[in-house]
C-alpha cells in the first residue's frame, strides 16, 4: 500500500510529468486508481481541520473519539450544534473548565462552528460500554428514571427529550450514551448546583434541580454501562413534543463575536 | 525634659505634616483647578461628529480598553474583569454611560484627568492596574474622541465590584504614597530630530499601547523599572519578553501584530488577547510605526545565566517523541504555516523559561483573527505529564537542535502550576 501512494505522489510532481512517457503515465494512473479503489486515503495535508484540532485530541482522543474509560467526553457524532454551543459556554462562562476556556478564549463563532462540524461529522466506531459499576436496586432506579422520568414530580424521563435510543437530537440535543460514569456525574451535578448552564430556556438546568444526589449517581451509574446502538447517530427530530422548552430543541440563536 | 520632649514632638508633628503636605502636593501638581466633573443628572451630552466617534473607536482598539474593561462572555466595557497584580486583584470598573454605575454623568474634563492624573470623578485616586501612568502620554484631543466613543456604547447597568487587595494596598493613604513615588503626568513630546513615523510609533507605544505595563520589570512595589526601553517583565505566570532590537524582520514583526502569527513566532498567552482585541484591528501604517519605533530601543543583553545542564536528557527526548514530534518535527523544524519550529526558536530559549513551562501546560491557540482566522493550537499537557516530565521536556527543547539556554528544574514546573513566584 505504501508503494502505491509512493507512485501517487509521484504522479503529482511536475518534474517527473515532464520527463516520463505517455506510456508510464496511463499505468501510473492506473495505480492511482487502484489505490483510490482500495480506499487509501492520503494522510490529510497541515491545512486539514484535522490537523487544526489536534489541540483537542490530547484530552478527547484522535477525532474525538475518547471513550467510556477517562474523564474527557467523546465528541465524534455528537451534534454540531450541541458541540458549538458548549464552546461557546466555556469561552463566555457558562460552563466552567479552566483548560477549556483558556483554549477557546480567542476563537471566533465561525471558527468554533466549523470546528464543531468536524467533529460532528467524526463517524468513529463506539467502544463497548465498561461493566456496571453499582449495585442492582440502583441501576434500576437510574434505568427507571431515565425510561420514564417521575411524573409526581414533574421530571420527564431522559428519553423524552434525548430520544428513545438516547443518541441526542438535533439541532443541539446530545446522546447520553458513550460517556464515563465521572463525567454524566459531574455534569448533573454541576447543573444541580448552579455551576453548568446552556442557553436559554435551559432545561437541564430545571431537571438537574429536582434531583438529588442519590437520583444524580444513579442515573449516571446506569447510562455508563448502556451499550450505545448501531452508528450511534442523533434524531433528525423527536416524535413528539418535547415535555418542556428548551434551547437545545430549537435552531441556533444567533450571537456572534 | 518636659520641654524637650515637647520640643520633639512638635518637631515630629511638623515633620509628618510636611510629608502628608509632600504627598498630597505631589499627587495633586499639574491639575487644572475648577474643572466640572459631573453633568447634571439627565443632561445629555452634545453628540460628537460620526468622524470623531470612528477616531474614538479606533483608538479604544489602541489602548485596548475593552480587554479588562469587559468581563468573561459579558457586555463589551461593562467592566467587572479582575486584573491579577501581586497586592491582589482589581476590577474594571463599568465604561458605558449608565447614570448609576458607569461613566453616564462624566464630562470629558473628569475623563481627561482620569487618564491623564489618574483620578476618578469622584476624586479618589486610581489604581495603576488602569495603565495611566502611560495613558498620561495621550494628547487630549485623543482622550475626547475615546470619551465621545465610550458616551455613544449603549448604557449597561454593572455595579462596580470591590477590589480584593490586602491592607494596605487597598488604602488611598498607601496609592498616594505609590503615586508620590512612581507616578508623574507627563505629556506627550514628539522628538524633534525623529521622522514622523518614529514619532506616531513612539506615541502608540508610551501612550495608549501601554507596552510597558507588561514588557517593562516592576520593582518590588510595583514601580516600573525604566520603563521607556521594554526590557521585559513579568505577569500572571508568563514573562512579556524585551521588545528592542532587531529580533525578527521588521515585517514579521507588523505581521505578529496583525495577525497573531509570524514565521518565527506566534501571540500566545496574554499577548494573544492584545492580538485578539487590539492590534489585529490597527492599521498597517500604525503597527508599521509601532515596529520601526520598537527596533529603535535597546536589544536585550545577552544572557547571563550559567548554562545547567538539564538533568534527565533521555526522559526530556522520551516525552518530546511521545507527544511533541507529531506536530514540531523530529528535528524541531515545525510545519511551515501551522505549528511553530522550536529549534532556534526566540521564545522558547528565552533566560526566563516560563513561557515554555506554560505553554506546556496550557498548550494555546495563536487568536482567531482575518489575517489568520482559523489558528492551529497545542493542546495542554498539565493534566498528562508530571512536573518532572514538564521539567525534562522543556529542558529538551531548550537545549537541542542548537539551542542553548538553561535547563528548567522540577521547581519551576511545580511553581508554574501553583502560580507561585519564587
Amino acid at each position: 500500500m505504501a508503494g502505491l501512494k509512493g507512485s501517487a505522489v509521484n504522479c503529482r510532481s511536475r518534474v517527473w510529468r515532464a520527463r516520463v512517457r505517455f506510456a508510464a503515465a496511463a499505468l501510473c494512473s492506473l495505480l492511482v486508481l487502484g489505490a483510490h479503489a482500495h480506499e487509501a486515503q492520503p494522510a490529510p495535508t497541515v491545512d486539514a481541520m484535522a490537523w487544526r484540532v489536534k489541540a483537542c485530541s490530547a484530552c478527547h482522543g484522535d477525532q474525538g473519539r475518547a471513550t467510556p474509560e477517562g474523564y474527557f467526553p467523546r465528541l465524534a457524532g455528537k451534534p454540531a450544534d450541541y458541540l458549538f454551543r458548549q464552546m461557546q459556554n466555556f469561552r463566555d462562562g457558562r460552563r466552567h473548565h479552566a483548560p477549556m476556556a483558556y483554549l477557546l478564549a480567542h476563537l471566533t463563532d465561525d471558527y468554533l462552528r466549523e470546528m464543531a462540524g468536524y467533529f460532528a461529522q467524526r463517524e468513529v466506531p463506539y467502544p463497548p460500554p465498561l461493566a456496571a459499576q453499582a449495585p442492582a436496586p440502583v441501576l434500576a432506579q437510574g434505568h427507571a428514571l431515565v425510561l420514564q422520568g417521575d411524573a409526581a414530580r414533574g421530571l420527564p424521563a431522559c428519553v423524552a427529550c434525548h430520544g428513545a435510543a438516547m443518541t441526542g437530537v438535533l439541532p443541539a440535543v446530545p446522546g447520553l450514551l458513550g460517556l464515563s460514569r465521572d463525567y454524566l456525574n459531574s455534569q448533573l451535578g454541576a447543573w444541580r448546583t448552579g455551576a453548568r448552564h446552556a442557553q436559554a430556556p435551559d432545561c437541564m438546568a430545571a431537571i438537574a434541580q429536582k434531583l438529588s444526589v442519590h437520583e444524580v449517581g444513579a442515573i449516571s451509574a446506569w447510562l455508563a454501562a448502556q451499550p450505545v446502538p448501531q452508528g450511534g447517530k442523533p434524531l433528525a427530530q423527536l416524535p413528539r413534543v418535547a415535555p418542556l422548552a428548551c434551547a437545545g430543541l430549537a435552531a441556533d440563536h444567533k450571537e456572534t463575536r | 525634659m518636659k520641654a524637650r520632649l515637647i520640643h520633639w514632638l512638635l518637631a515630629l508633628v511638623v515633620l509628618v505634616l510636611a510629608g502628608l503636605a509632600a504627598v498630597a502636593w505631589l499627587n495633586l501638581r499639574g491639575e487644572d483647578a475648577a474643572q466640572q466633573l459631573l453633568r447634571a443628572p439627565g443632561a445629555a451630552l452634545a453628540p460628537a461628529p460620526q468622524a470623531v466617534l470612528e477616531k474614538g473607536a479606533y483608538l479604544a482598539r489602541a489602548g485596548n480598553c475593552m480587554g479588562c474593561h469587559t468581563a468573561q462572555g459579558g457586555a463589551a466595557y461593562a467592566g467587572g474583569r479582575g486584573v491579577e497584580t501581586p497586592f491582589g486583584v482589581v476590577y474594571a470598573p463599568n465604561l458605558t454611560p449608565d447614570a448609576e454605575t458607569g461613566l453616564g454623568r462624566w464630562t470629558a474634563d473628569a475623563f481627561w484627568r482620569a487618564l491623564h492624573h489618574g483620578r476618578s470623578a469622584d476624586g479618589r485616586l486610581l489604581y495603576p492596574a488602569f495603565p495611566y501612568p502611560q495613558y498620561t502620554r495621550v494628547l487630549r484631543e485623543d482622550a475626547d474622541a475615546l470619551f465621545a466613543y465610550l458616551q455613544s456604547l449603549a448604557p449597561v447597568r454593572a455595579p462596580a465590584r470591590p477590589h480584593q487587595l490586602e491592607f494596605p494596598f487597598n488604602t488611598q493613604a498607601a496609592l498616594a504614597v505609590w503615586r508620590a513615588l512612581y507616578f508623574r503626568a507627563g505629556e506627550w513630546q514628539p522628538a524633534a530630530d525623529a521622522p514622523p513615523e518614529w514619532n506616531r510609533g513612539a506615541y502608540l507605544v508610551q501612550g495608549l499601547g501601554h507596552c510597558a505595563a507588561c514588557h517593562s520589570a516592576r520593582n518590588r512595589w510595583g514601580g516600573s523599572i525604566e520603563e521607556g526601553l521594554l526590557l521585559g517583565g513579568a505577569l500572571e505566570g508568563w514573562h512579556a519578553p524585551a521588545l528592542g532590537g532587531r529580533q525578527m524582520a521588521q515585517q514579521d514583526l507588523v505581521r505578529l501584530l496583525q495577525t497573531g502569527v509570524a514565521p518565527t513566532a506566534s501571540a500566545t498567552g496574554p499577548m494573544a488577547e492584545v492580538v485578539f482585541s487590539s492590534t489585529q484591528y490597527l492599521a498597517p501604517a500604525d503597527l508599521q510605526a509601532m515596529a520601526v519605533y520598537l527596533q529603535t530601543l535597546p536589544a536585550p543583553p545577552a544572557p547571563s545565566v550559567a548554562l545547567a545542564r538539564a538533568s534527565d536528557a533521555l526522559l526530556g527526548e522520551k516525552v518530546y517523541t511521545a507527544h511533541c514530534a507529531q506536530c514540531h518535527g523530529e528535528q524541531g523544524e515545525g510545519r511551515p504555516g501551522a505549528f511553530g519550529a522550536l529549534a532556534g526558536n526566540h521564545a522558547v530559549t528565552l533566560d526566563d523559561s516560563s513561557n515554555v513551562v506554560r505553554m506546556v501546560l496550557q498548550g494555546g491557540y495563536p487568536p482567531a483573527t482575518a489575517g489568520n482566522p482559523r489558528p492551529h493550537g497545542m493542546p495542554p499537557f498539565s493534566h498528562q505529564l508530571s512536573d518532572a516530565e514538564i521539567a525534562a521536556v522543556s529542558s529538551f527543547v531548550r537545549q537541542s537542535w542548537g539551542n542553548m539556554a538553561p535547563a528548567v528544574g522540577t521547581i519551576e514546573v511545580y511553581r508554574a502550576r501553583e502560580k507561585r513566584r519564587p
